[in-house]
């Protein structure tokens, strides 16, 4: 039993880090439809960015209070990323208005492959490191409860603590700020919102930077877990059921998503896979998410889907 | 074009739904025809054969499947690289555990074993649309690449999935040489055009595109979506798993699971989009462009005589590669078929506009 709930607790854990990256498939989708495959490349060039700052901000200035120089290089970071946004939107996405779906997903998937090689020509492409400080060491709950006790990493708990926070802030920022409310106008309604006076291609241009905030953030905690290197892109592709399976344009259901995932994935892994031979998860979850969508075709929380003639 | 349809007329039913109704259009694609069959295996080096033109044959053929199904029938797939898999292994193991069984015929099957698990993967098409389906396809790409990494039974037991095959052979012709290779693979990819060419100007060619323009109004007029839907899923995987185990088996000779990783998967939808959705002629022109870009690119600095260091240099060939398509992208999102009928509707005019 103990072993069982260590499980769903690591499966949750996990899934919060993939919520994360979710996260930033469902900002993007609802506000201008376009499905961006280039946000695992993102993650990567974010925590390249950060991991590279932090070393070069010493090594430049002769900073060495820690604290100071990792702050400096997450202003960093986020600069780059805001730039890049801009650069997107003014570049691509601004010249692809009104194309169809498929045509847009091509051109992120085009965006993927330029910042995996742009990033990694001018930041370098060995492995990196990315120290913000977090706890290392697991820790023991319920020891009186369980034989044993339950064993937690500390990182993970603060990851999920972080990401908790970070959906929470990003929430009352769509609630409650009227840039908020020009972002979920533009997701309702795109020529609506542009005919009251909301310019979309400010709106794009803040998206994208959010996005590349919670790219930022999801890199250095996955960064500071793995070590920033290029497999690091390829949590899209974990984060990918995720979305589909809470619904393309919903926030709360990117969390859920990746809770469902996460907890999913961990069971799966322990307690199926050693009969089918290990290395299930990464199809499991989509399998998953496909058995999800067989029954709502829209996600858990998606907007319905209406089929007129 | 310098030749025009004045003067041809159709007295018959046959003459007006022949797949040329323009007798210039018909003499030049015989003569493209064997100009590759007969002059190419002799004009062609051996490094031509190798890097560009086998690779662009059989990856023609993948996208010309691929588009019958992203294309015709609006299905978005990213498991291309899984059915792509599944032809290669179904064909290696049924040429391995079959005693005497013909290549021919082994890859033909490798294609309908394609085609079962294109249908399995298919059916949940019947209720997810759209970007959904597009990411719940990935599923199949995930689980192909696991299963031939992890069940041993399908790899005949070898370590980490790599298999080869060796000694090709159809009806006591070896096909050994590069241009033996090529001819072999341009006899499928010319029978698989010609059948794809006339199902998507069949009935149910018309009922996929149907489908994909609006399958709401489709079902209304009486088009049984399942059967649409997943005839499409059918034809294109049995395609795309021929042109897997040709991949496998005449261009890789021998290969493991990686080979046909999701990266396969979007190159193909690439070249598809690129080439343009919805046109045969289309895969091919994609098919060529993104087999040659990656050459092109590499051989570009080498050319300019600048030396520059593997790893920079395949990065910036990343970074050329993601630009060029998002820059293509833009310029013509309907695909180079698009720019190929905007000249050819030019040319019909030229010299005199009005």
């Amino acid at each position: 039993m103990g072993f069982f709930i260590e499980a769903t607790i690591g499966g949750l854990m996990s899934g919060m880090l993939y919520a994360l990256v979710a996260l930033g498939f469902v900002l993007i989708f609802k506000a201008s439809g376009v499905f961006n495959f280039a946000q695992g490349a993102m993650v990567l060039f974010a925590a390249l960015a950060m991991a590279r700052f932090s070393e070069w901000i010493p090594q430049l200035t002769g900073l060495d209070n820690k604290v100071l120089v990792n702050v400096l290089a997450f202003i960093g970071a986020m600069g780059v990323m805001i730039a890049s946004a801009w650069v997107i939107e003014r570049l691509v996405l601004g010249k692809l208005v009104n194309q169809e779906g498929i045509t847009l997903l091509m051109a992120t998937l085009g965006i993927t492959y330029f910042l995996d090689g742009f990033g990694q020509t001018i930041f370098g492409s060995d492995i990196y490191k990315i120290d913000v400080g977090m706890p290392k060491d697991p820790i023991f709950l319920f020891e009186k409860v369980f034989e044993g006790g339950i064993l937690v990493g500390q990182e993970d708990l603060v990851a999920a603590v972080v990401a908790a926070g970070l959906v929470a802030v990003l929430a009352a920022f769509f609630q409650y700020t009227s840039t908020g409310r020009a972002l979920r106008a533009v997701a309702d309604d795109h020529q609506a919102a542009q005919s009251i006076g909301i310019p979309l291609k400010r709106i794009w241009v803040i998206v994208w930077s959010v996005a590349g905030f919670v790219a930022l953030v999801a890199g250095i905690i996955w960064g500071s877990k793995l070590g920033v290197q290029f497999s690091l892109s390829q949590v899209a592709l974990k984060a990918l059921p995720v979305v589909i399976l809470g619904g393309l344009t919903s926030v709360p259901g990117a969390i859920i998503g990746g809770l469902i995932i996460g907890v999913g994935e961990k069971l799966s892994e322990v307690f199926i896979g050693p009969m089918l031979g290990g290395g299930i998860e990464i199809w499991f979850a989509y399998a998953l998410a496909l058995l999800f969508l067989l029954v709502r075709p829209q996600g858990l929380f998606g907007e319905k889907i209406i089929d007129r003639v | 074009m310098l030749y025009r349809e004045n003067g041809q007329f159709k007295t018959s039913y046959r003459a007006d739904q022949q797949i040329f109704p323009i007798t210039q259009d018909r003499v030049l694609i015989l003569a493209l025809l064997a100009f590759a069959f007969v002059a190419v295996p002799f004009l062609a080096s051996e490094y031509f054969f190798r890097a560009i033109l086998i690779p662009f044959l059989i990856l023609s053929l993948a996208a010309l499947g691929l588009n019958i199904l992203v294309g015709y029938c609006g299905q978005i797939s990213l498991g291309t690289g899984g059915f792509m898999a599944v032809g290669a292994y179904a064909a290696y193991n049924l040429l391995v555990r079959i005693d005497g069984m013909p290549l021919i015929v082994a890859i033909l099957l490798g294609g309908v074993f394609s085609m079962g698990i294109g249908v399995l993967f298919g059916i949940p098409s019947l209720r997810i649309k759209g970007m959904y389906l597009a990411v719940a396809t990935l599923a199949a790409q995930f689980f192909c690449d696991w299963a031939f990494l992890r069940i041993k039974w399908l790899t005949n037991d070898s370590s980490s999935g790599s298999v080869s095959v060796a000694g090709l052979n159809v009806l006591g012709w070896k096909i050994d040489s590069p241009a033996e290779k090529y001819l072999f693979c341009l006899g499928f990819l010319v029978v698989f055009g010609l059948l794809a060419k006339n199902l998507v100007r069949s009935h149910i060619g018309r009922e996929w595109m149907a489908i994909r323009d609006m399958d709401v109004a489709a079902s209304v007029i009486g088009i049984r979506p399942v059967y649409a839907k997943l005839t499409a899923f059918a034809v294109s995987s049995f395609i795309v798993g021929v042109a897997g185990a040709l991949w496998a088996f005449v261009y890789l000779g021998s290969w493991e699971p990686a080979a046909f990783n999701i990266n396969r998967s979007f190159d193909l939808l690439f070249m598809v989009i690129i080439g343009g959705l919805g046109s045969i002629m289309g895969s091919f022109f994609g098919a060529a462009f993104i087999v040659m870009l990656p050459i092109f690119l590499d051989n570009v600095p080498r050319m300019l005589g600048m030396p520059i260091d593997t790893a920079l240099a395949s990065h910036l060939t990343f970074m050329i590669f993601g630009a060029l398509i998002v820059f293509f992208l833009i310029v013509e999102p309907h695909g180079l078929a698009r720019l190929w009928s905007v000249g050819k509707e030019k040319l019909r005019l030229w010299p005199f506009p009005h």
